[in-house]
């Protein structure tokens, strides 16, 4: 089972592969990762989504929680959190083609980025299934290359990771 | 420039803030030291008295600093690993953090089996190696290897130090660390220039350990619930681990297990931090553990865990653990907690303040429900009666190893230290030699790390000059890191070494001896009795200066022994030459359950199952 870890560290050299090496260590398959600055300076969030039963997930967590430069995690449960995945995908196109790509594209929401007469590079943000669903669209006319963030996550509601982190 | 600040130059504050005013007023006033320097002056101040290391290109310029440092006692070694180890055995004898010091590359790669042993079996010791100029790094530059990449998976943290300013705050923060929790090693690279250039040294540092805060006090609510459970327990058992060592806990163990009046169990690393002539002591649990003590977890309705983590040498299949057995399980690393198994009841705190809170919590709760051990008593007293720890004497006519390590024990006494490499010497050492005090008995528990025991008796003695010190070593470990033997006689330290020779690799012999149909694949040594004797321990002790002396008969140990512990101008050596057919009885074969115990080769004790 999937489950979305978010993780507050401090943005030190070498942080990524002590987060990793220990999942790798521990006999752990990372799913999706993203690393970015926060809101507050020298702290960056990494978020990570690992399929694990529910055991091993404990371990995983009280391990990660060891790595001196981790400051917090949290689990965000699915129904108390917005997820997102941010996806470009360069599609083939020509003349025939071009006009249902781009209905596709805006029934998704989705944006063209980059237009050449042979290509069409398409920015689409969502959930997990929205973004797989414009793929399996796309798929007929050709995917020439995808490009694909790692799952961003965020509770819902006013309080903060880092607001966790102080109460601790 | 952080260079050119020095203790008289003027600073123009008008324009900062009253803490940027402080900052800046400390800065000036603060003397300037190169990093070799300021690393010099953090272990002085840190309360550092000895180190262990061998020079090298890229951390010279701190060993220029260190040769007229007088506050500290740099003791060379012949191989980086015998430094590592030996930080090992001056922590583990003395409970202080243990300090080596290497080069970059290969000297760096030398420590890396001291390291991932200290952090197998939780030691505090501080790494510092030297690192290639911080603008060739990532080159491939000469005796260049990203040691902080090679050790991540065995050290508690790493610091790599690129300005000698950090330096200061990094050593701090390197010593907390590795003291504090569940200690264990840290390394510390420092590259070339670090060391080179200079810096305002400010003491002292502000230790930024922002994501580290070890709980150390337990929950009041699951103490209370524990002292529930064992007033109401039938069969409990205490399972005793190196983390009550390393907390400093044996007083605070010996008034809760006296007041409790449950039997005690000790495991490999925890020999000692219980008196074995307690009535309460069981001895060791495990693959070569007492009879009593196997069957007791088995048997037992209620485990009190106190700083152990359920290692497979102990637990053997783990889903037949202690099949009838609730869990209370004390650890400072919440990880440790569940990991194997399951805790009915876990405690995260120090030890030695849960085993206080147990304590009040016990005397409380035993008030209105007096505990009743006197049946499970009677059940163990029988199994001690019936399988007390023993040995035959060898058909060969050899010396019995057993009886040797018990001779070196009965004489030397429990103030003595004992440091034993791996393999069959080392579980006859713990089974067959009586410990009375914590700290006395070092080894290599997690890791098995053969030639632990030579640089770790070393590292003992010099924490503790005023113990006797052996090595319990076997032919094979010996061999592995007997270059200290040099170190110890140039430095004077003068260790005992009992070499139990059996001319073999003894345990794995004792394997193929029991599951490989005898097939003995590569385990001669040809040291011992009836071979070549290469290399010949004797003379090779006296090459290195050491005092030399054979074994081959019972009449002759004793004498032998007795020179030994008279001799302390120099090391000694001495050669006992053992019957190599000796096993270590009790086994648990691999693999099953605790309950196939075997007191002897096909002699399988009968037990009551439920």
């Amino acid at each position: 089972m999937s489950h979305v870890l978010s993780l507050l560290v401090e943005d030190k050299p070498g942080l990524l592969t002590r987060v990793a090496g220990l999942f790798a260590r521990r006999g752990f398959n990372i799913e999706s990762l993203a690393v970015g600055k926060t809101e507050i300076p020298g702290l960056s969030r990494i978020t990570v989504v690992v399929d694990v039963e529910d055991l091993p997930l404990e371990q995983v967590t009280k391990q990660l929680n060891k790595l001196i430069n981790v400051l917090k995690i949290v689990e965000l449960e699915p129904e108390q959190s917005v997820t997102r995945e941010h996806m470009l995908i360069k599609v083939r196109v020509d003349n025939s083609t071009r006009s249902q790509i781009l209905e596709a594209t805006n029934l998704f929401r989705a944006r063209v980025v980059d237009v050449v007469p042979d290509a069409l590079v398409i920015e689409v943000t969502g959930d997990s299934a929205k973004v797989r669903a414009l793929l399996k669209v796309l798929e007929p006319y050709g995917i020439k290359e995808i490009a694909q963030s790692g799952l961003l996550a965020i509770g819902r509601g006013s309080k903060s990771i880092s607001d966790r982190m102080n109460k601790n | 420039m952080a260079e050119i600040l020095s203790n008289d130059q003027e600073l123009d504050v008008s324009e900062l803030s009253p803490e940027e005013k402080r900052k800046a007023q400390i800065v000036a006033k603060a003397p300037v030291l190169t990093g070799s320097g300021a690393i010099l002056r953090s272990l002085e101040l840190l309360g550092i008295t000895d180190v262990f290391g061998l020079p090298g290109g890229a951390i010279m310029p701190f060993y220029d600093e260190l040769m007229s440092a007088d506050k500290i006692r740099h003791i060379l070694v012949r191989h980086e690993q015998g430094a590592g180890h030996a930080a090992e055995g001056y922590a583990s004898a003395s409970g202080k953090l243990g300090v080596a010091i290497a080069t970059s590359g290969p000297g760096a790669t030398n420590l890396v089996t001291a390291i991932a042993d200290a952090h197998m079996d939780s030691v505090p010791i501080l790494a510092i190696t030297g690192q290639v100029f911080s603008h060739s790094m990532g080159t491939d530059a000469f005796q260049e290897v990203d040691i902080l990449g090679v050790t991540m998976p065995i050290t508690k943290h790493s610091f790599l130090v690129t300005k000698p300013e950090q330096i200061p705050g990094v050593i701090a923060a390197a010593v907390q660390l590795a003291t504090t929790g569940r200690p264990g090693p840290v390394l510390v690279d420092v590259t070339k220039d670090a060391q080179q250039k200079s810096a305002p040294f400010i003491w002292p540092p502000e230790i930024d350990l922002p994501g580290y805060h070890p709980v150390t006090k337990a929950n009041a609510k699951q103490v209370q619930v524990a002292a529930q459970m064992i007033v109401q327990a039938k069969k409990p058992v205490l399972y005793v681990g190196g983390g009550v060592i390393r907390a400093d806990a044996h007083k605070e163990l010996a008034a809760f297990a006296n007041a409790v009046g449950a039997p005690v169990v000790t495991t490999l690393m925890a020999r000692g931090v219980f008196p074995d002539s307690s009535p309460l002591t069981l001895g060791m649990p495990g693959m070569h553990g007492t009879v009593p003590a196997v069957l007791a977890f088995q048997e037992s309705d209620l485990l009190i865990v106190l700083g152990a983590r359920f290692d497979d040498r102990v637990t053997g299949k783990a889903s037949d653990f202690a099949p009838h057995a609730e869990v209370i399980h004390v650890d400072i690393d919440p990880a440790e907690i569940g990991k194997i198994r399951h805790a009915e009841v876990p405690i995260v705190g120090d030890v030695k303040d849960v085993l206080q809170d147990f304590l009040s919590a016990f005397t409380l709760a035993s008030k209105e429900h007096k505990p009743d051990y006197s049946a499970w008593w009677e059940r163990l007293n029988f199994l001690r009666e019936q399988y007390p720890l023993g040995f035959d004497e060898p058909d060969d006519g050899l010396l019995s190893p057993q009886w040797v390590i018990q001779t070196i024990g009965k004489m030397s006494g429990p103030e003595a230290v004992y440091a034993a490499g791996v393999g069959q010497h080392q579980m006859w050492a713990a089974q067959f030699i009586r410990y009375e005090r914590p700290n006395s008995w070092l080894n290599s528990g997690g890791a098995g790390t053969m030639g632990y025991a030579i640089p770790a008796a070393m590292g003992a003695k010099v924490a503790q000059p005023d113990r006797l010190v052996w090595a319990i070593d076997g032919d094979g470990c010996f061999q592995m890191t007997n270059q200290e033997l040099a170190t110890c006689t140039i430095n004077k330290i003068p260790i005992k070494v009992a070499i139990i020779n059996n001319s073999s690799l003894g345990m794995v012999r004792q394997w193929q001896s029991l599951f490989y149909d005898g097939r003995h694949s590569f385990t001669d040594l040809n040291t011992g009795h009836d071979t070549v004797m290469v290399p010949d321990f004797v003379k090779l002790a006296e090459a290195y200066g050491a005092l030399g002396i054979r074994v081959r008969t019972k009449e002759e140990v004793e004498p032998a022994i007795k020179l030994a512990m008279e001799t302390n101008d120099r090391p000694v050596v001495i050669d006992f030459i053992v019957s190599k057919d000796s096993m270590v009885w009790p086994m648990v074969p691999q693999g099953v359950g605790n309950s196939q115990v075997q007191y002897a080769r096909e002699h399988a004790p009968e037990w009551e199952e439920e």
